[in-house]
């Protein structure tokens, strides 16, 4: 069963089936991605949200085949353009990683070989993805720097990344997944190590560079403000599985599962700092032990006896929302 | 650049000086030269004649002082059995030594680092732990016992390779040189081998932990992320990450293989240094033996600058300090 959005007719960039990537531990197996299907258009820009171990970045690597063991997919469909990657040969999904789908690691900090040149590891993609000669390349290089923003950019190809500062990193990560000109960029938090005036540079940088390509975006975060600026559509996942999907706008307004109305209600206020954050109360479940019944019960205000009972499946809700809740809020309910 | 090169050439030379006094001390301490050099049937004064030629008569510092003035001067005596200068025959035969190591070095890594990356890269497949078991074996088996081994097999059994000397040799700059004839490769076969096994196996091993440190590392992931080839991943990102305790394996193993090829030298009847150091220890040729010891010092002390280089090459983050 996959309910998704139904936001165009012609066929999506990317279409995620009823995904499913499981960890085999000592500890028992991790469902970390657990029945996740989602569409993005040629063009959008999609907000991947949830808290720390939802699977968003599982998602992400799943989609460039770089699980490893003991993860594994163990079933679904990841079509791109059509082409379903989780059954791709290893050498195909290396000709599409990099050119086609290109992804910013989450921690910039450790993304980049701490032995080549920031310029040998930038020319390295394009040495493998396009037919320009050494000096173009260089120029393209020296050209995307420039526009993340860092100056002196010819300079700096020579050097290694000791000698930048974690935010500076981040652009060139940036810069990375960007220069091939990839159809689908999965950005894993990438403005976490940058402060917000530069974070907000950045991310109308990525709009802009999608927007020029024509190319789609996965916007991981764990910061609604920030997907509420750039995301089309917004998916919400917990404990592996989405709870939530719809159009931003309709989920920032009037979000129909709990846990998305708490995630929105801990969004810090800009223009008052010193209140207090409203934090989604208690702890995400261990997902190698998963209650019976919904996986937010726990933490859910609106949780009834049927919650512990039956597990909520996704539904059509208000506007373009489909939300996994027995008990979802009405349109203005807060 | 300079500075340093100056304080570690001043670092260098303090070790050798320290090697120097320990040598002069261990020397003293062992044994009475004096009856090395006269005859059986000496009297007490063709003695005590003997023993002030060579300076034994005088007190310790005094005798230090000679000793290091000499070795300074590159004078290191002649030796007591062969009456000829103690360098002279140890250089003769460190030529031997040296190749015959180098042979094994070279064998220990062109088969250890891509048995050791294919091994950190897939820990859990069948060859990988074949390939563990066999490093296991290689490090446990005694040199000697392989060596006869290979000897048996080849040599004898199959009569592939020669089981012992060094063939033909060809001069070059004056040394005799193995290497420059196909004689002296077939000859050099066996005794590499033997030699380099337990450095194969170790330096098999310190790439497959490197690999696997390595290979849990974001940047990797990252490198495959780019659409990297798995062989790129592994050897371009990967190696070069794992490499320097390698190296620093490498220089420690290369050092101890010329200083104590002793074993190998012996059964391949292969006339190296380490043949002419024991027949020395076994006649308290003590010239010979200083001169050994001295450049023994000199080679760990220069091949641990080398790697120090080298380390510097692999990683920006090292600098020459
Ligand atoms: N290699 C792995 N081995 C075992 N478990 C893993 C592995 N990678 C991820 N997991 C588990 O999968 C779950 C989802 O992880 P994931 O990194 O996708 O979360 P996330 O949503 O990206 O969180 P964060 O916001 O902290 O980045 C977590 O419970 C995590 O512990
Ligand atoms: S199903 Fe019940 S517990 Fe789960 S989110 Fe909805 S109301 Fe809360
Ligand atoms: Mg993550």
């Amino acid at each position: 069963m996959t309910i998704t959005i139904e936001t165009q007719t012609d066929q999506p960039l990317l279409e995620l089936k009823d995904l499913r990537t499981h960890f085999h531990t000592f500890a028992g197996v991790v469902k970390a991605v657990n029945g996740v299907s989602f569409k993005i258009g040629a063009g959008e820009i999609m907000g991947l949200v949830g808290e720390s171990g939802g699977g968003k970045s599982v998602v992400g690597f799943s989609i460039l085949g770089l699980i490893e063991s003991p993860g594994k997919i163990e079933g679904g469909e990841i079509l791109f353009d059509g082409e379903d990657l989780a059954k791709a040969s290893d050498e195909r999904l290396r000709e599409i990683r990099g050119r086609d789908i290109s992804m910013v690691f989450q921690d910039p900090m450790t993304s980049l070989n701490p032995l080549h040149t920031v310029g040998d590891q930038m020319d390295e993609v394009l040495r493998l993805h396009s037919n320009l000669d050494a000096d173009a390349r260089k120029q393209a290089c020296i050209k995307m720097l420039e526009s993340v923003g860092i100056s002196q950019a010819e300079e700096r190809l020579k050097a290694y990344p000791h000698q930048f500062s974690g935010g500076m990193r981040q652009r060139v990560v940036i810069a990375i997944a960007m220069l091939a000109q990839p159809r689908l960029i999965i950005a894993d938090e990438p403005t976490t190590a940058l402060d917000v005036t530069i974070q907000s540079q950045i991310l109308k940088l990525m709009r802009q560079q999608i927007a020029d390509n024509g190319a789609s975006m996965i916007l991981v975060t764990h910061d609604l403000a920030v997907v509420s600026e750039m995301a089309d559509h917004i998916t919400v996942l917990y404990c592996g599985q989405v709870v939530e999907q719809g159009k931003t706008r309709d989920i920032i307004e009037s979000p129909s599962h709990p846990y998305t109305r708490g995630l929105i209600d801990s969004i810090p206020d800009p223009t008052d700092r010193m209140a207090r954050l409203n934090q989604i109360p208690g702890n995400v479940p261990d997902i190698r032990n998963l209650p019976k019944g919904c996986n937010f019960r726990a933490r859910c205000p609106r949780a009834q006896d049927l919650c512990a009972e039956q597990e909520p499946t996704l539904k059509p809700q208000h506007n373009s929302l489909v939300s996994a809740c027995h008990f979802p809020l009405q349109p203005g309910e807060k | 650049m300079f500075g340093y090169l100056v304080k570690r050439l001043l670092q260098m030379t303090l070790v050798l000086w320290i090697v120097s006094v320990i040598v002069f001390l261990m020397m003293s301490f062992t044994g009475d030269p004096v009856f090395m050099v006269v005859p059986v049937d000496a009297t007490d004064a063709e003695i005590a004649q003997a023993r002030r030629l060579l300076g034994l008569d005088q007190p310790m510092p005094v005798q230090y002082w000679r000793f290091l003035v000499s070795l300074v001067q590159g004078d290191f005596g002649y030796s007591y059995v062969f009456r000829q200068p103690a360098m002279t025959l140890i250089m003769e035969r460190l030529p031997a030594t040296v190749e015959m190591v180098l042979v094994a070095m070279v064998f220990a890594l062109v088969i250890s680092i891509p048995l050791g990356v294919y091994a950190g890269a897939n820990p859990e497949s069948k060859i990988s732990r074949f390939i563990m078991a066999g490093s296991l074996l290689g490090i446990s088996l005694p040199g000697f016992w392989v060596g006869m081994v290979l000897i048996y097999l080849f040599a004898v059994q199959w009569g592939i390779f020669p089981s012992s000397g060094r063939g033909d040799t060809a001069e070059f700059f004056g040394l005799r040189i193995s290497l420059l004839t196909g004689d002296g490769w077939h000859h050099i076969v066996l005794p590499a081998i033997t030699l380099s096994l337990a450095t194969t196996a170790i330096l098999l091993r310190m790439t497959r932990a490197g690999m696997m440190e390595v290979g849990r590392q974001d940047f990797m992931k990252f490198a495959k992320a780019k659409g990297v080839s798995r062989r790129d991943v592994l050897y371009r990102h990967g190696l070069k990450n794992a490499i320097i305790p390698v190296v620093t394996i490498f220089g420690l193993q290369l050092g101890d293989l010329i200083a104590f090829a002793t074993i190998t030298e012996t059964i391949f009847s292969w006339p190296g240094m380490g043949k002419l150091l024991i027949d020395s220890i076994y006649r308290a040729d003590r010239p010979v033996i200083v001169v050994y010891l001295m450049l023994v010092a000199l080679i760990f002390v220069v091949i641990n600058f080398i790697v120090d280089l080298v380390y510097t090459l692999i990683d920006p983050r090292i600098s020459l300090k």
